[in-house]
């Protein structure tokens, strides 16, 4: 299918950036979306989003207790295994009160390589916050310019802005072609895409994003109109199983998502005149928020009601990784919310990778066959 | 009166009766705010309450409150009805009791009194943001939240800077909502009651320095309560004098909080608030004291960066560089400057399933303590208030297992 090569480096992403580094790009490793990646690539850097081993954890276990997140431990095990000794440096975020303790984690074990900390405003919604948010931008721009050894002008910030948004406009434009024409594109490989999207080299993504867009745009008149079956994803999670493909195989069809490794990630264009960093700190602050950060009190149920509507989803999903603590405090607020406007929600908390066992599915095919 | 109880009777602290008063009529004065006109802010317990003190609101602690629900052993019936709403059995124990509680006005004072602003200080988690947003849609009340960035390794220019603009936005937030000025003298007059409370409970803390100690940090943990709730009053100063008074009485007659003190301990991490007299008593029996602990010295921990003359300007750099808002790193050279001050000779974790950033990390503390220090480790896993998670009798082994090895290791 047309995403073989996304696929070859999603089931490789560390074997990708070793071949990047070779080839002699810089490689620097991020965990979450409130990461600029447009900062990272006008610094000629390649950013590469962390979202945890898929292979066993046998490291991560001494330094973590057992009631941490899946990704967090899988970060962590890539780290100390060795695996991310392809990193030039690493970037956390503040998000979650467990990526701050694995940035320590992080700091004190894995050696090599720079590390910096985005300590960016919780809240999103105050003048000062906005001041102090662009701030930390324009000092992790001078971190990663000593860092690298670089020097970024205004002119690469610029290239880079257009760079992430083509990607944003592409992938957007995917994201309804499949709304229209759901049997055009398998969940799984919007899955694939999703997670190749973090990973793999910019430009390539843009190609293969034209490409399927061509391809696939041709008819794209029909809409699909609100449906029982039609599921929603939502939660956000910051790393994502194919759950795309579970929902596909109980009976439903997936019309959208809210992840932040998916639906969120192409929300909110930059703007595109003006001073660059302060139109990726507007978009962080106009984007709906992650959990994590605060902006108002009924930000994201807003959010997820009207998606819904758009959508013409009839029931929504919501997926999070077990111990994730800021989606667990929104979702019981979340589902009276969707209930209100007569839309029926699931919840199932998984790990990432899916543990094997039926028991996820049993449950997705009883609220399917509830939807009816 | 044998002389076994007559012993008991000299051990106990006679302040608890008067701490107890003070409590009891705290709740009481919050309890009945509506009928006197005052205010009522809920307020995180790491959260900047002397601006709540100069404006005469009356500040409540759903942690404080938390903690009594944990001590009452109502910590599991609370936390099941949170679940039942739809939250996780894995969030915060505080969090799900003071959210079920709220909706029943349960737990042992039959909830706390309904507040008229929530003021939520992130500089001890990212959870409270969480919790104060679902309260504040619950009681449809205004919310401030002070944003205080995390210091992993420095505290940066930056981030003083929107500190300290936010307490001026904080100061706006309280005038808006108790429609009065804000008195800028009252303010530095509750800032060095602050400072000077805050000065006796590390004085207090402190007399665990003499051998036998004259309390534990069980103790500790109970007369914790007024530097958090009533901090900036001259109830707290007085009280923490009166009980500074006694310490320092049972220092000069030497009486020692446990029998024949033979090891020093020190605690990290929240309490098991239903286990406290258990585990005290547990450890007494193995001649254990729990000289000092890394969580009731958290309300005193900032002093360092409090000027008295000018609380205002100092509270930004004051809040935000608290021992849970820092990084790993330096949350073990403190865990060892307090292992050299209190001449500890031991380290006890609870690892609290609850509170993930207090835990995650202490693996790694324990290790650098170790390495720095030679000083052993029991880990205890628990929680602060949800009982199903602690197994007792997996528990007492190894707290039996550790002050064995620890009776070898000083014979040896
Ligand atoms: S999944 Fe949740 S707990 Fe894990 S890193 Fe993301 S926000 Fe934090
Ligand atoms: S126990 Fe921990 S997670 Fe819970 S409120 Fe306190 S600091 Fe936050």
């Amino acid at each position: 299918m047309k995403f073989d090569r996304l696929k070859e480096i999603v089931e490789d992403p560390w074997g990708t950036l070793g071949e990047m580094k070779e080839r002699g790009k810089k490689v620097v490793g991020y965990a979450c979306s409130y990461v600029p990646e447009e900062l990272i690539i006008a610094a000629g850097a390649h950013p590469a989003r962390l979202t945890g081993t898929r292979e066993g954890i046998r490291l991560a276990d001494g330094h973590l207790q057992s009631y941490c997140c899946s990704l967090v431990r899988g970060i962590l095990e890539d780290g100390l295994s060795g695996r991310g000794a392809v990193l030039d440096g690493v970037v956390f975020p503040h998000t979650c009160d467990s990526i701050q303790r694995l940035s320590d984690i992080w700091r004190l074990n894995v050696k090599g390589g720079f590390h910096l900390d985005l300590v960016l405003p919780v809240k999103l919604d105050t003048d000062s916050a906005r001041d102090y948010l662009v701030d930390v931008l324009k000092r992790f721009l001078s971190d990663l310019e000593r860092a690298l050894g670089v020097e970024v002008s205004e002119a690469d910030l610029r290239a880079s802005c257009l760079l992430t948004n083509e990607i944003r406009r592409l992938l957007h434009e995917l994201y309804m072609i499949r709304w229209r024409r759901p049997e055009l594109l398998a969940g799984a490989d919007l899955h694939l895409l999703n997670r190749a999207v973090g990973i793999a080299d910019r430009n390539l993504i843009v190609e293969t994003l034209r490409e399927a867009v061509a391809d696939l745009g041709a008819d794209g008149a029909r809409e699909t109109t609100k449906g029982n079956k039609n599921i929603l994803l939502a939660g956000g999670m910051c790393s994502t199983p194919d759950i795309f493909n579970l929902v596909a195989e109980a009976g439903g069809r997936v019309v959208w998502d809210d992840f932040c490794n998916g639906g969120r990630m192409f929300l909110e264009p930059l703007r595109l005149d003006g001073d660059p960093i302060a139109a990726v700190a507007d978009r962080f602050l106009s984007r709906v928020v992650c959990p994590c950060k605060h902006r108002g009190l009924t930000d994201r149920a807003n959010h997820l009601k009207a998606l819904a509507t758009e959508r013409g989803a009839g029931a929504v999903v919501f997926v999070h990784l077990k111990y994730c603590d800021p989606h667990a405090f929104d979702f019981p607020y979340l589902k009276a919310e969707l209930e209100k406007t007569g839309i029926p929600s699931l919840l199932l908390e998984v790990e990432d990778p899916l543990p094997p066992g039926a028991q996820i599915r049993t449950r997705l095919e009883a609220f399917l066959e509830m939807l009816d | 009166m044998n002389a076994r109880t007559d012993e008991k009777e000299r051990k106990k602290i006679k302040a608890v009766k008067k701490m107890k008063e003070i409590m009891t009529f705290y709740y009481i004065d919050a309890k009945t705010a509506s009928e006197t006109g005052k205010k009522v802010a809920w307020i995180t317990s790491g959260g900047p309450v002397e601006p709540l003190i100069a404006m005469d609101v009356i500040p409540v602690y759903p942690e404080n409150h938390g903690a009594m629900i944990g001590a009452a052993k109502m910590g599991v019936e609370l936390c099941e009805k949170a679940e039942a709403m739809g939250y996780s059995g894995d969030l915060c124990s505080y969090a799900r009791s003071d959210i079920a509680c709220a909706t029943v006005n349960g737990g042992p004072i039959g909830g706390l009194p309904r507040p008229d602003m929530l003021v939520c200080c992130n500089n001890i988690c990212g959870t409270v943001l969480k919790w104060y947003e679902i309260q504040a849609r619950y009681f449809n009340c205004p919310l401030f939240i002070l944003d205080t960035p995390f210091c992993h390794t420095s505290f940066s220019a930056e981030a003083k800077r929107y500190v300290r603009r936010q307490i001026d936005e904080y100061i706006t937030f309280l005038e808006d909502v108790c429609k009065k000025p804000f008195d800028r003298d009252r303010m530095a007059e509750v800032g060095r009651l602050s400072i000077e409370g805050q000065r006796l409970w590390q004085a207090v803390l402190d007399t665990t320095i003499n051998r036998p100690a004259p309390m534990t940090a069980f103790d500790a943990f109970f007369h914790l309560a007024l530097i958090v709730t009533l901090r900036g009053t001259q109830q707290a100063v007085d009280y923490y004098r009166l009980l500074l008074d006694e310490m320092n009485e049972r220092v000069r007659e030497g009486v020692g909080a446990v029998d024949e003190e033979k090891y020093r301990l020190l605690w990290d991490n929240l309490p098991i608030w239903y286990r406290t007299k258990w585990l005290s008593d547990k450890f007494a029996a193995h001649g254990a004291c729990l000289v000092a602990d890394t969580y009731t010295s958290a309300w005193c921990s900032s002093l360092k960066y409090m000027n008295e003359d000018d609380f205002l300007e100092s509270m930004a750099e004051g809040y935000t560089r608290i021992y849970l808002n820092i990084g790993v790193d330096e949350m073990a050279r403190t865990v060892i400057a307090m292992i050299d001050k209190y001449g500890a000779d031991g380290l006890v974790m609870h690892s609290n399933r609850s509170c993930k950033p207090y835990s995650l990390g202490q693996y790694d503390i324990r290790s650098i303590v170790e390495r720095e220090r030679g000083v052993p480790t029991l880990i205890i896993e628990a929680d602060m208030c949800d009982e199903r998670n602690f197994a007792e009798a997996q528990i007492e082994g190894r707290i039996d297992a550790f002050m064995e090895m620890m009776a070898a290791k000083g014979s040896a």
